[in-house]
């Protein structure tokens, strides 16, 4: 893979940003117009995806986004209103961006001009008529922030006139970070004082995202008569003999002779008459606020470094391979009888298992960004099923691995169109129910152990269990009458080929879905529980690992080979006895605490072929319904590992999710348990048909 | 096959024996040659690639030619040596581990001494193969691994031994 940064790729990824903030953005002002804050935002958004898509050559996008943002630059005037109208054309209108800048030549013909008669539509409704969507003025610059240096001394006269030094000083801190130090030595002695006069100047930097005209606004009404000199200066920490020869108030010779005296500079400076005390503070204030400045600066490039995944990627997998060996050496220590050597391997196990734990930490993302991404889809498919539904989040803080977020997105559209779509129920149903007219789905998700549960809870019709049950025995998924618990009907739902929903809509209910959202969490290895009460809403509870870069897994042995069972997946252990060996031979079940649980013998599907052992263990597994036994010769303990995925020459081999290097070096796979179990049952019934 | 003939600069081979035949690699895509490791075994794999084994961190399938090219199996020997190559599997570079009953050099040979592959009297899939070459006085099976590697790997029964 390349490591060369494609530009138009950063600027597109930066784009993405853009837009799913503008959108989280203008949904908050549908709920809250007045907010001037947030029409800011959504308008800062705008000009910078019109300013940056132009530099990048989208200039279709530039020149479209152009006109959104005039139209949210009249309401951050207050010359045009944020009505639900606006902020619907403005959605539509980000979604079409978004389409002009990812694939420009997927974009409908006609869209852009359509979307900008609407809005031109909104903008000629409200007070301002006469702008027209060609009122092209020049796009300001982005706000940048600048420092400059100030000094300005008013006119002698200039309180007599009206002025008030104080005002303006007052302004200036309006603008920005302002350090202004009085300068008092033009002040005469008390004869030839004038009382009324404005002996005063002042020295000092401001550091604004302000353009430069707004200082001159400040001085507007003094500035005929009065000294005022504004230049910029870089914000880097300096000298205070620097600082001083920069303004002029020494020069560079008479600072260097200063120099050679020590220890106080600006005292010094002071005592030998070259500067006045005022000078000096002047310099030392600006010295700090210039630090000040640079300490911004920096913490500001701290705060954010945008890296390729695949570079975290090749980092993850370097520190897999540290782990990996970190255990080789453990191992040889361990052998040996050297306690240096063993307490240095012991300070390398803590080192690694610390940088392991960084890594993976830089790969998390919080889950908030996938929540927000929700609050359109439920706004829209609510207006459009003419239902009212609230959607509630909690614990978008909550962290996950990046990729898992980024995979977990589908699956979550499906649930949430489901509980919108089955679940809850229209305002009229629900009024003649006693519930509020407006539905709520709340979304969670809480950290517990080294999963994350994610939640999606609505206060709907629930699922009716008679109903799932006499569908699933209807496709055949059940026998008629089978004993089923309440959780696994409702695990029925997950199956393929299963929908309820007598009604299609396009929403959801095309039959495929549910099998489809299990599918996609089970290649997360998670799993999905579903709870509901009929009559007051549902809950399905999605359980996933942190990351998906380590498992913790069951370190068994079938054969002479070495197999991984994912811990999640794993509920008990038992010993197989003798006696249930030999009879298993017609059927291959358990029976623990009264329960029938079937088995699998790993050696017969591995075509393991070495001697049996006499002391087998079934590894009790479970994937949602289903609690199956594998049987292997030893289980050797906990692991936990980096999972490296298989070639494509292994591609037809589906029981296994990966592999994994032990801490002797050697290759272990790592079972997929429900593809496993599927592989037992066909290969079981191909068995029984010859 | 033709256009072999066109190339005229002299290219180094990696030359290696499979069940008592001489054959070529190109000598650029390979990436080492191993002792015996350990080898772990993946159950119901496709039969040419039963094995994964540890490069270095890396866990890499390994193939067995003879069984791709459908020639005898003969057990491993103290001369048995894994060569690690690179390999383009569905347009993705792989690193790939092959087994070699023995290797020999790597050789320079001159492409406009390479005979195209003949229609019969072959007993290896004429796809696997590059073409024919000269070293010593015996022939040099000149191998296309992109090829070998490309076609269907799904067509193997993947279910059942037995």
């Amino acid at each position: 893979m390349s490591t060369a940064i494609d530009p138009v790729e950063t600027f597109r990824a930066e784009a993405r940003e853009l837009f799913e903030q503008l959108e989280t953005t203008l949904l908050d002002i549908e709920a809250d117009p007045s907010d001037k804050d947030l029409i800011d935002t959504a308008f800062r958004a705008l000009h910078t995806i019109k300013g940056s898509g132009a530099m990048f050559g989208f200039d279709a996008a530039s020149a479209f986004t152009h006109h959104v943002e005039n139209a949210f630059d009249l309401v951050r005037k207050g010359k045009l209103a944020a009505t639900k109208e606006l902020v619907e054309v403005a959605l539509a209108a980000k979604d079409h961006m978004r389409v002009l800048i990812e694939q420009p030549e997927a974009a409908p013909p006609g869209r852009s001009e359509a979307l900008l008669a609407q809005l031109a539509g909104i903008i000629g409704i409200g007070p301002v008529v006469s702008v027209s969507s060609n009122d092209a003025h020049p796009p300001e610059p982005p706000p940048e922030r600048t420092t400059y240096r100030l000094h300005f001394r008013l006119a002698r006269n200039a309180m007599a006139m009206g002025a008030n030094p104080l005002l303006l000083l007052k302004e200036l801190r309006e603008l920005g970070d302002c350090t202004m130090v009085t300068d008092t030595d033009g002040i005469p002695m008390l004869e030839e004082m004038d009382p009324s006069g404005c002996y005063l100047a002042w020295d000092g930097l401001l550091s604004t995202d302000q353009p430069r005209s707004a200082i001159d606004d400040v001085f507007m009404f003094v500035i005929d008569d009065m000294e005022l000199s504004v230049e910029v200066v870089e914000p880097e920490a300096k000298r205070l003999g620097e600082i001083l020869v920069e303004r002029h108030a020494v020069s560079a010779d008479a600072l260097d002779k200063a120099l050679d005296q020590q220890p106080r500079l600006g005292a010094m400076l002071v005592k030998e008459g070259l500067v006045s005390t005022d000078k000096v503070a002047a310099a030392l204030a600006e010295q700090k606020h210039l630090k000040g400045e640079v300490e911004k600066v920096a913490k500001a490039d701290a705060a954010d470094i945008r890296v390729q995944a695949s570079r975290l990627d090749e980092l993850m997998d370097q520190v897999g391979e540290l782990v990996i060996a970190q255990a080789r050496l453990r191992q040889l220590a361990n052998a040996g009888n050297d306690p240096h050597l063993k307490s240095l391997v012991e300070e390398i196990e803590r080192l690694s298992s610390e940088l392991r734990d960084t890594t993976m930490g830089i790969r998390m993302v919080p889950i908030g960004s996938l929540f927000g991404r929700f609050r359109r889809l439920v706004r829209d498919l609510s207006k459009e099923l003419g239902k009212e539904i609230a959607l509630t989040t909690s614990g978008e803080e909550t962290e996950l691995d990046k990729t898992v977020i980024e995979r977990l997105h589908d699956p979550l559209v499906h649930l949430i169109r489901n509980s919108l779509d089955h679940g809850v129920e229209a305002p009229d149903i629900r009024e003649s129910k006693g519930k509020p007219r407006q539905g709520t789905i709340h979304l969670s998700a809480i950290h517990s152990g080294a999963q994350v549960l994610i939640k999606i809870t609505d206060d709907g019709a629930g699922i009716d269990p008679v109903r799932v049950r006499a569908k699933a025995e209807e496709n055949g998924l059940i026998p008629p009458g089978a004993e089923l618990s309440e959780p696994e009907i409702f695990q029925l739902i997950l199956q393929p080929g299963f929908s309820t929903a007598a009604k299609v809509t396009s929403v959801s209910g095309r039959g495929v879905g549910m099998d489809v959202v299990k599918r996609a969490i089970d290649q997360l290895r998670g799993t999905i529980d579903i709870d509901s009460t009929l009559g007051s809403g549902s809950t399905m509870t999605l359980r996933l690992p942190l990351t998906l870069a380590i498992i913790d897994g069951l370190l068994v042995r079938v054969g002479e080979g070495r197999y991984v069972i994912p811990l999640s997946a794993v509920e008990e252990c038992v010993e197989l006895s003798a006696e249930d060996d030999r009879r298993a031979s017609g059927r291959d079940f358990l029976n623990i605490r009264d329960e029938t649980v079937p088995f699998l013998r790993l050696k017969a599907l591995f075509n393991v072929v070495t001697d049996p052992e006499p002391y087998q263990k079934v590894v009790i597994v479970s994937t949602g319904d289903a609690r199956v036994g594998l049987v292997v010769d030893q289980i050797i303990g906990d692991y936990q590992t980096v999972i490296k995925s298989l070639s494509k020459i292994h591609s037809t081999v589906q029981t296994f999710s990966g592999a994994t290097i032990l801490g002797d070096g050697t290759v272990a796979l790592i079972i997929d348990v429900p593809r496993l179990i599927d592989f037992g049952q066909a290969s079981e019934s191909q068995k029984k048909a010859s | 096959m033709g256009n072999v003939h066109t190339l005229s600069r002299p290219v180094e081979i990696l030359t290696l024996a499979l069940s008592g035949e001489a054959f070529a690699l190109e000598a650029t895509i390979v990436r080492e040659i191993l002792d015996l490791v350990p080898i772990t075994t993946v159950p119901n794999a496709p039969r040419y690639a039963t094995g994964l084994i540890n490069v270095r961190g890396k866990v890499v399938p390994l193939v067995d030619l003879r069984v791709r090219l459908g020639m005898t199996v003969e057990p491993r020997t103290i001369d048995t040596r894994i060569v690690v190559i690179e390999a383009t599997l569905d347009g993705e570079l792989t690193m790939v581990g092959l087994l070699a009953d023995k290797v020999y050099e790597v050789a320079e040979i001159n492409m406009q001494s390479i005979e195209s592959t003949p229609k019969v009297g072959m007993r290896w899939p004429p796809e696997f193969i590059r073409g024919i070459g000269r070293r010593n006085g015996g022939f040099l099976i000149i191998l296309d691994i992109d090829r070998v590697f490309a076609s269907e790997p799904a067509r193997e029964d993947r279910l059942h031994g037995s």
